[in-house]
């Protein structure tokens, strides 16, 4: 059962001299995969000002990034490089070293029900930083998959014309920017909820800087 | 369990995993260097954030970002397939009103008279560099239903009509190995489009729209349709057309949107 390492109360709270939590190159894919998804969020916004999918919403001009459509524009196809080569490393070395399997799998909806049941009433221990418990492991996966849909909705709506499998895929043009409005949404809520359970465990964060 | 069980009741602080952050919060102020270090991180961090606004207005980045735009025309070009074919649709799928689009209101639509309009025709030809309206008219015609898809993100569908521009460029002798074909319009406008796109076989010179002759607000007299291109890259109300292998750049292009602006 994928729970009982994160519910295991065995493990002492706090051994930080034994080996990294987060190999280097775990923590170096995040920090770039954090700064590509947030540039391209924040000038997607921008870009999606210009033309709302959904006329009564628009975000406020400040929190976006570029200044104007066509900076906005240049952001995110710049930031677009760096998300997609950086996601493509993150996802070979994962595969590659085996810590796809190691660390993510197994999930199940009951071991997800089970640990975010016991996250609600304070049960969940993050005693051992090195194993992620259900909910994460399907957080976790569930955002690799979204930043995928992202970057395949993105290329429909940008090579329309020349991806027309992607395309049609997504339902047509106007479709796909629906879909990338979707995951981009689903994205934003990854990132609160995860942001708040940094917050609530700061040493995660030393971990994801530090690797220890 | 080290841990006696909780109560879901208490309050929502006794819920958070108290110990780790007290052990957390502990080794911390243990070690100054850590201190000094989340410090920083934090400055760092709330410094990248406060110089969000002028971080567009940097120049050095902005010259960053222009390189990486150059980098994406060069991206697009080899993307680009000669022989893919945009969608096409039905009558019934046309957009109607189709929308009218431009960098000024509607009412400040150039009014071209068609008796004295002639096309002029510049650089890398060897044909015919004078055309009436009548001479282009009698031109072969083609007609398609594409999506026209708007830098801004929206898109339309319309029908327009014309003669295929690979033809016209051969039909004046223009020098296909050239990089770059480049348009003046009557309203100031102007732009350019690679060779490959200009040759592509839904890349129409079009003279009507929905089977009635262009009017004035769609581009009258004529409008470059390229249903492999975002929306600024078809230029309208064309008065003067150029065969070139200088970079000619473009209204829009020139104000940082992407040269190669294609779909």
């Amino acid at each position: 059962m994928a729970t009982h390492h994160a519910l295991r109360d065995s493990a002492p709270p706090a051994k930080p001299e034994s080996s990294a939590i987060h190999p280097l190159w775990v923590r170096l894919t995040h920090w770039l995969n954090a700064l590509a998804a947030i540039v391209m969020m924040l000038s997607g916004w921008r870009i999606y000002d210009a033309s709302p999918i959904f006329p009564a919403f628009r975000f406020p001009t400040g929190i976006t990034l570029g200044g104007w459509l066509g900076g906005a524009l240049q952001w995110h196809f710049a930031a677009m490089w760096l998300l997609v080569f950086n996601g493509l490393l993150y996802l070979a070395l994962n595969l590659a070293s085996g810590r796809f399997v190691r660390k993510f799998l197994p999930v199940s909806p009951r071991a997800v029900l089970h640990d975010f049941i016991a996250a609600l009433t304070g049960k969940l221990s993050h005693a051992d930083l090195r194993v992620y418990n259900a909910v994460q492991r399907f957080a976790y996966l569930f955002v690799v998959c979204d930043l995928i849909v992202l970057v395949l909705s993105g290329l429909a709506i940008w090579k329309s014309v020349q991806f027309p499998l992607l395309r049609e895929l997504m339902g047509g043009y106007d479709n796909a920017r629906i879909v990338h409005f979707c995951a981009m949404s689903l994205m934003a809520a990854f990132i609160a909820v995860h942001l708040v359970m940094v917050a609530l465990v700061p040493r995660s964060l030393l971990a994801m800087l530090r690797g220890r | 369990m080290n841990k006696p069980a909780r109560n879901p009741t208490r309050s929502i602080s006794q819920k958070l995993d108290r110990e780790s952050i007290l052990i957390d919060a502990r080794r911390e102020l243990a070690m100054p260097s850590r201190r000094l270090f989340g410090k920083r991180l934090l400055t760092l961090g709330g410094l990248s954030m406060l110089t969000g606004c002028s971080l567009t207005d940097d120049d050095s980045v902005n010259k960053f970002l222009t390189a990486v735009s150059r980098l994406n025309d060069r991206a697009q070009a080899a993307l680009f397939d000669p022989k893919q074919l945009a969608p096409t649709y039905t009558e019934a799928q046309i957009t109607r009103p189709f929308p009218f689009n431009a960098f000024y209101g509607i009412d400040d639509v150039p009014e071209v008279n068609g008796a004295d309009y002639r096309l002029k025709i510049s650089g890398l030809v060897t044909g015919q560099r004078v055309w009436s309206l009548p001479e282009l008219y009698a031109l072969p015609h083609a007609e398609q239903i594409t999506r026209h898809i708007c830098v801004e993100g929206w898109s339309a569908i319309g029908r327009w009509g014309g003669t295929p521009f690979s033809d016209f460029l051969r039909r004046i002798g223009a020098d296909t190995s050239a990089k770059y074909v480049g348009f003046k319009c009557a309203d100031d406008y102007y732009e350019s489009i690679d060779m490959p796109t200009a040759l592509h076989p839904q890349t129409l010179l079009t003279f009507s729209y929905d089977g009635e002759r262009l009017p004035a607000k769609y581009g009258f007299p004529m409008k470059l349709r390229m249903p492999t291109k975002l929306g600024y890259k078809n230029p309208k109300h064309i008065v003067e057309m150029f065969v070139t292998n200088t970079y000619p750049g473009g209204y829009w292009v020139d104000q940082g949107y992407n040269w190669f602006g294609g779909s």
